[in-house]
C-alpha cells in the first residue's frame, strides 16, 4: 500500500532523511517510535508533500503509483490522509465549510459526486460524535482557540468525515490527557482499522499503542529505520530506552 | 459651491497614492461633484454597493449625521481602471458611521478609499474596516483621517486595515491620520500587510483543496472582515461574491 524505499530528503540544506526504507501493507497499524530529532516528523511531512522538503533520492509507492507525481491536494484525493503534530488555525473559516469543501473536492479528484449540505452534515455529525465532540465545535473557526487536545481530536473528526485510505498520523497523542487518548486511540480504530487501509503512527508513548494495537512497530533513527519488530519492541523500549534497545541491535 | 478647478498633485496628502494620470482623465469637474446626504437625528442611513469598472471613477459622498444619526457604508472596489471612493462624514453628538471597504484587483490599477471623519460634537463613534486583496502590479489605498474637534469629548473612532498581497509587484497602503483636539477621547487604528499564510495553504492542500481553491477560501475569510457589520445576509453575499468573482479572474 504504502512502499518507501531508499528515501532521501533535505529540510532546506540539511539532510534529514538518509535512506529510509519502509513497507506499509493494506490492513496493517506499523508505528514509528524513535528520539527526538530522527526525522520523524520529517517523513510525514515529505509523505504529504510540505514546500521546503526536498526528496533528493530514492521513491515512494502508494496504492500502485508514484507519490512524488502527485501535488499535495492530489495526495489527499488519492487517500491519504496526514494528520499533524500541530494542526493550524484557520480564521474566518468554519470547520464545516472547510471539511465540506475538503471533502468535495477529494470527490471530485475520484470522479465522484459532490456530498449535499444535508448529507454532509449528517455526516459530519455521526464522525464527531465517534470522538465525542460537540457539533457547536465544528461551526467555530478552523482550529481557532481549540485546546491543544480539541486540535488534536478535530484532526481525528476531520479523518473520519474525509475517510481515507492510508493516515500518517503524527504524533497525534502528544497534547491528549488519559481520557481524550482513549477517545483518539478507539477513533483511530473505528475509522482506519480495515483490511483495505493502512496507518503510519509516529509516537512517543506506549500509552497510544494499547489503545491502537499496532501490527508493527520500527525505530527511526539518524533518518534511517535501525530496527523493526512486533508489539512487543515497542514496550522493550518504553522499558529500557532507546540507547539500550538500539545498542543490542 | 465650487472647490477647486485645478487638479491635484501626488504632493497633496489625500492624494500622494492617486493615479493623477487617471484622473486627468477623469477631469477637474469631477472634482466638484458631491453627492450630499443629511441624516436627521436619531435616524439610520444604509448603503452599500460595487464601485470599479474599466473607465477611471471617482465618487465623493459628504454625511452630516445629526444627533444619535447612524450612517453605515459598505463598499467593493472592483475598478479595472482608477477607482476612487471618498467620504467625508461629520458627526454630530451620538452619532455613529460605520464603514467597511473592499479593495480587489490586479493589472495595474490603483484602487483607493479615502475617508474623512470629522468628530463635531460629544460621544460620537465611527469604525471603519477596509480589506485590500491584490495582484499583478495593483495597488489598493486606505487614506482615513479623523479630526476630532475640541468639543467632542468621549469620542471613539477605529479604523482597521489589512492588505493580502498575492504577487510581489502588488502593493497596499494604508495612511491614517488623525487629528486630534479633545483630551478625552478613544482612537484605534492598525494596519497590516501580508501575504498568504504558507502553513494553512499546505494544511488545506493536505486535506485535498487544490490550490485555486484555498486561495478562494482564505480570501473570502479575509475580506469577511469588512463586512462583519453588515446585518443584511443578500447584500453582504453579493458585495462579497462580486470580489470573488474579481480574484477567478487572476490567472
Amino acid at each position: 500500500m504504502l512502499n518507501i524505499e531508499n528515501l532521501h530528503a533535505n529540510v532546506g540544506d540539511t539532510p534529514i532523511l538518509k535512506g529510509l526504507t519502509l513497507e506499509v501493507p493494506a490492513g496493517e497499524v506499523h508505528a514509528i517510535m524513535g528520539p527526538n530529532g530522527a526525522g520523524k516528523s520529517t517523513l510525514a511531512h515529505v509523505l504529504g508533500g510540505k514546500p521546503g522538503y526536498e526528496v533528493t533520492q530514492g521513491s515512494v509507492e502508494f496504492r500502485g503509483g508514484d507519490l512524488f507525481d502527485l501535488d499535495p491536494h492530489e495526495r489527499a484525493g488519492a487517500g491519504l490522509f496526514l494528520g499533524f503534530q500541530y494542526p493550524v488555525e484557520i480564521p474566518g473559516v468554519s470547520n464545516v465549510q472547510f471539511l465540506r469543501e475538503a471533502l468535495n473536492s477529494q470527490r471530485k479528484y475520484r470522479g465522484e459526486e459532490p456530498l449535499s449540505g444535508g448529507e454532509f452534515l449528517k455526516l459530519a455529525k455521526e464522525k464527531a460524535g465517534l470522538l465525542k465532540m460537540d457539533m457547536e465545535m465544528l461551526k467555530r473557526q478552523v482550529n481557532v482557540g481549540f485546546s491543544g487536545g480539541e486540535k488534536k481530536r478535530a484532526e481525528m473528526v476531520q479523518m473520519g468525515i474525509l475517510d481515507p485510505k492510508f493516515a500518517v498520523l503524527d504524533e497525534t497523542d502528544s497534547g491528549l490527557d488519559i481520557d481524550a487518548l482513549r477517545i483518539v486511540g478507539e477513533g483511530i480504530n473505528s475509522i482506519m482499522r480495515s483490511p483495505d487501509k493502512g496507518v503510519l503512527l509516529i509516537t512517543h508513548y506506549q500509552r497510544l499503542l494499547d489503545v491502537v494495537k499496532p501490527d508493527r512497530v520500527s525505530i527511526l533513527a539518524d533518518g534511517r529505520i535501525v530496527q523493526t519488530g512486533g508489539p512487543e519492541l515497542a514496550l522493550r523500549l518504553e522499558g529500557e530506552g532507546y540507547d539500550a534497545v538500539m545498542a543490542d541491535a | 459651491m465650487p472647490e477647486t478647478a485645478t487638479l491635484p498633485t501626488r504632493r497633496d496628502e489625500a492624494w500622494r497614492y492617486a493615479d493623477v494620470d487617471a484622473l486627468a482623465r477623469i477631469g477637474a469637474e469631477a472634482l466638484d461633484q458631491w453627492t450630499e446626504m443629511a441624516v436627521p437625528a436619531g435616524e439610520t442611513h444604509r448603503e452599500s454597493f460595487i464601485v470599479g469598472g474599466d473607465a477611471p471613477e471617482l465618487r465623493r459622498i459628504r454625511l452630516v449625521l445629526s444627533a444619535g444619526a447612524r450612517a453605515e457604508l459598505f463598499v467593493t472596489n472592483i475598478g479595472a481602471d482608477y477607482t476612487r471612493l471618498e467620504v467625508e462624514v461629520t458627526l454630530g453628538k451620538g452619532a455613529h458611521f460605520e464603514f467597511g471597504g473592499i479593495t480587489i484587483g490586479g493589472g495595474d490599477a490603483v484602487r483607493e478609499f479615502v475617508t474623512t471623519t470629522i468628530h463635531a460634537e460629544p460621544e460620537a463613534t465611527s469604525n471603519q474596516t477596509v480589506r485590500s486583496v491584490h495582484w499583478g502590479t495593483g495597488t489598493g489605498n486606505f487614506l482615513g483621517e479623523i479630526k476630532v474637534a475640541r468639543r467632542a469629548q468621549k469620542t471613539g473612532a477605529a479604523q482597521d486595515f489589512k492588505g493580502l498581497l498575492l504577487e510581489a509587484g502588488a502593493s497596499a497602503n494604508a495612511v491614517p491620520q488623525l487629528e486630534i483636539f479633545a483630551d478625552d477621547v478613544k482612537c484605534a487604528h492598525g494596519a497590516t500587510v501580508g501575504q498568504l499564510d504558507e502553513s494553512a495553504r499546505y494544511y488545506m492542500a493536505a486535506r485535498g483543496l487544490s490550490p485555486e481553491e484555498t486561495r478562494r477560501l482564505l480570501v473570502q475569510a479575509f475580506l469577511g472582515d469588512a463586512l462583519v457589520e453588515l446585518g443584511d445576509d443578500a447584500e453582504r453575499e453579493r458585495l462579497l461574491e462580486a470580489a470573488l468573482e474579481k480574484l477567478e479572474e487572476r490567472k
